[in-house]
């Protein structure tokens, strides 16, 4: 058996045999052979040239000078010196001027759609849509104002945070909560309100609700109830409800009241890049 | 087949070779002779695995001063790493990345890239390694806390194409906090810098941070500046969306890159 399979392959044996059977010594392919050898230097010369090793004090930089931090430096620095001429531009002008111009107005459309949708988009919604909760920008409802200056005031400071001292800041109180309002007066108001808009869901309640929104609301909301900038008290006249406007999400802002939160974006965004997205939202459709 | 043995004794490699013609000595002719020996091979071989070894584990030993030094950089709080198990427990790490590349389209999305000194006292890290959903490194501050309950509620209510699961129950799920203590010792025991102070008030601390009408004066003293405090979700009780909030909302807020820059050749 073992003379049979000598014949067959002309092949070197180890020289070891048991029990008749032979052990070929087949050479690792010569060109497999240097490969590997060359994967060996390869992997040796990476850790000279490249940051590898992590030594007593600090990490081998290399011989190379590699390094990501620096890479990623000069990206950003080649971007920003690419934009740098329009940008300057573009946080030195007048504010109210920039959607008159239009070479600023064309660039901070485009800027200013890539800031929105990287860092707006998940609450105010694509091209300013909105949700529940979350403002559109797509309209002329403006609860803080929607003239550039304005906008540019909401986008750096934010609404009511505690990161900013600057933040827009105003309180509805809880009526309901707080016992200021009696379930009754409440819902009398809350009827009063839908009238304002619409139909109310009870016409007696409405009448009675006009005494309580005076004494209560109108402060802040204004006499005719069409709101107040000032305050960021929303306009109650039209069809447009950030909470919902029907009696159950009405009657829950009543008594409890919502508190919105914006974060402030001074700190995460560049001035031109703020002055990029307030011009965007500014031509969604309703900049003042 | 014994007989055959006897006829045929082991013989060199370079001696059994077809024709039997002379043949120079290569190097793995020599190899052989550790092969052969059984004491020689097993020193040969405790040598190479000891020199494998120290190139492969001594550096890491030395780890840590390729961590550059970050002012700012604090311990969890209790509610934030309570918060922070809630987001192992759930997953969040398969989804989510916490690692901001240094590439200029991941600096653009997300902010700054990340350093080795924001994950140091994460046990063990949530770098991830995929990304469904965001990258998460720097989220903290990025939404109201209100966003958060509406989004863990219902994540498509505010981002349509998301396809993150629902997450409301965390909201029902109240917390009491009993074994915070065990979790920051815990902690401390895999080098997490609690101190004393911080063991003995992790009950105190766990609740006053969800509480804004509380004292948290010690909180803030034993934790900084920058610790959050708030109701999180906007319900009564510590519920596990508070603690999972708090956690979010701290992530990459500690260090201030307005005044820090990064050494390049870290």
């Amino acid at each position: 058996m073992a003379k049979t399979s000598k014949d067959k392959h002309e092949v070197e044996t180890t020289g070891h045999e048991w029990d008749g059977i032979e052990e070929y010594n087949n050479p690792l392919p010569r060109w497999w052979l240097w490969v590997f050898y060359a994967t060996i230097a390869w992997g040796v010369w990476y850790t000279i040239a490249y940051p590898a090793w992590p030594m007593i004090s600090g990490a081998t930089q290399g011989y190379l000078g590699y390094s990501t931090r620096a890479n990623v430096q000069v990206d950003i620095e080649a971007a920003e010196a690419a934009n740098s001429q329009i940008n300057e531009r573009l946080a030195s002008v007048e504010l109210a001027s920039i959607p008159g111009d239009d070479e600023l107005a064309g660039y901070a459309r485009s800027a200013g759609e890539a800031v929105f949708n990287t860092w707006c988009v998940q609450c105010h919604g694509r091209e300013g849509g909105g949700f529940v909760g979350y403002p559109t920008l797509s309209d002329d409802s403006w609860l803080w104002g929607g003239t550039m200056e304005a906008i540019h005031t909401t986008v750096t400071h934010g609404i009511r945070n505690d990161e900013d001292p600057d933040a827009r800041y105003s309180a509805m109180p809880a009526f309901g909560r707080d016992e200021l309002l009696t379930k009754e007066e409440v819902a009398q108001v809350v009827n009063y309100v839908m009238s304002l808009s619409g139909e109310p869901q009870d016409a007696q309640a409405a009448e009675a609700g006009a005494e309580v929104f005076e004494y209560n609301c109108a402060a802040c909301h204004g006499e005719d109830a069409t709101g107040m900038v000032e305050q960021g008290a929303p306009n109650l006249t039209d069809a447009i409800w950030l909470y919902g406007g029907d009696y159950d999400a009405l009657y829950e802002t009543v008594w409890n009241s919502r508190f919105g939160v914006m974060p402030p974006w001074r700190e995460r965004l560049t001035e031109a890049e703020i002055r990029a997205v307030a011009a965007y939202v500014h031509q969604l459709g309703g900049g003042e | 087949m014994a007989d055959d043995k006897m006829q045929k004794p082991p013989m060199p490699a370079s001696a059994t070779g077809v024709g039997d013609r002379p043949k120079k000595k290569t190097f793995l002719d020599r190899h052989q002779i550790l092969e052969r020996n059984v004491t020689l091979l097993a020193i040969f071989a405790f040598l190479v695995v000891t020199i494998g070894g120290i190139v492969q584990i001594a550096p890491l030993f030395w780890l840590e001063n390729t961590i550059e030094d970050v002012e700012g950089m604090r311990p969890y709080t209790p509610l934030e790493l309570t918060g922070r198990d809630i987001y192992i427990r759930e997953g969040c790490y398969v989804c989510h990345s916490q690692m901001i590349r240094p590439m200029r389209d991941e600096v653009e999305r997300y902010g700054h890239y990340s350093l080795a000194a924001e994950s140091q006292y994460d046990h063990p890290f949530q770098w991830g390694s995929k990304r469904t959903g965001p990258d998460l490194a720097r989220v903290g501050g990025r939404y109201s806390n209100a966003w958060h309950v509406d989004h863990l509620r219902d994540p498509q209510s505010v981002v349509p194409e998301s396809v993150m699961p629902k997450y409301g129950y965390l909201e029902e799920r109240l917390l009491d906090g009993q074994y915070v203590e065990d979790l920051l010792a815990t902690h401390r025991l895999v080098g997490v810098p609690y101190e004393d102070a911080h063991v003995e008030n992790a009950q105190a601390d766990f609740r006053t941070q969800a509480d804004p009408e509380s004292d948290f004066d010690g909180l803030i003293e034993r934790y900084g500046e920058k610790v959050q405090v708030a109701n999180f979700d906007g319900r009564p009780g510590i519920s596990e969306a508070d603690a999972l909030i708090a956690y979010l909302q701290m992530l990459g807020t500690l260090v201030d890159f307005s005044t820090f820059t990064p050494v390049a050749s870290r």
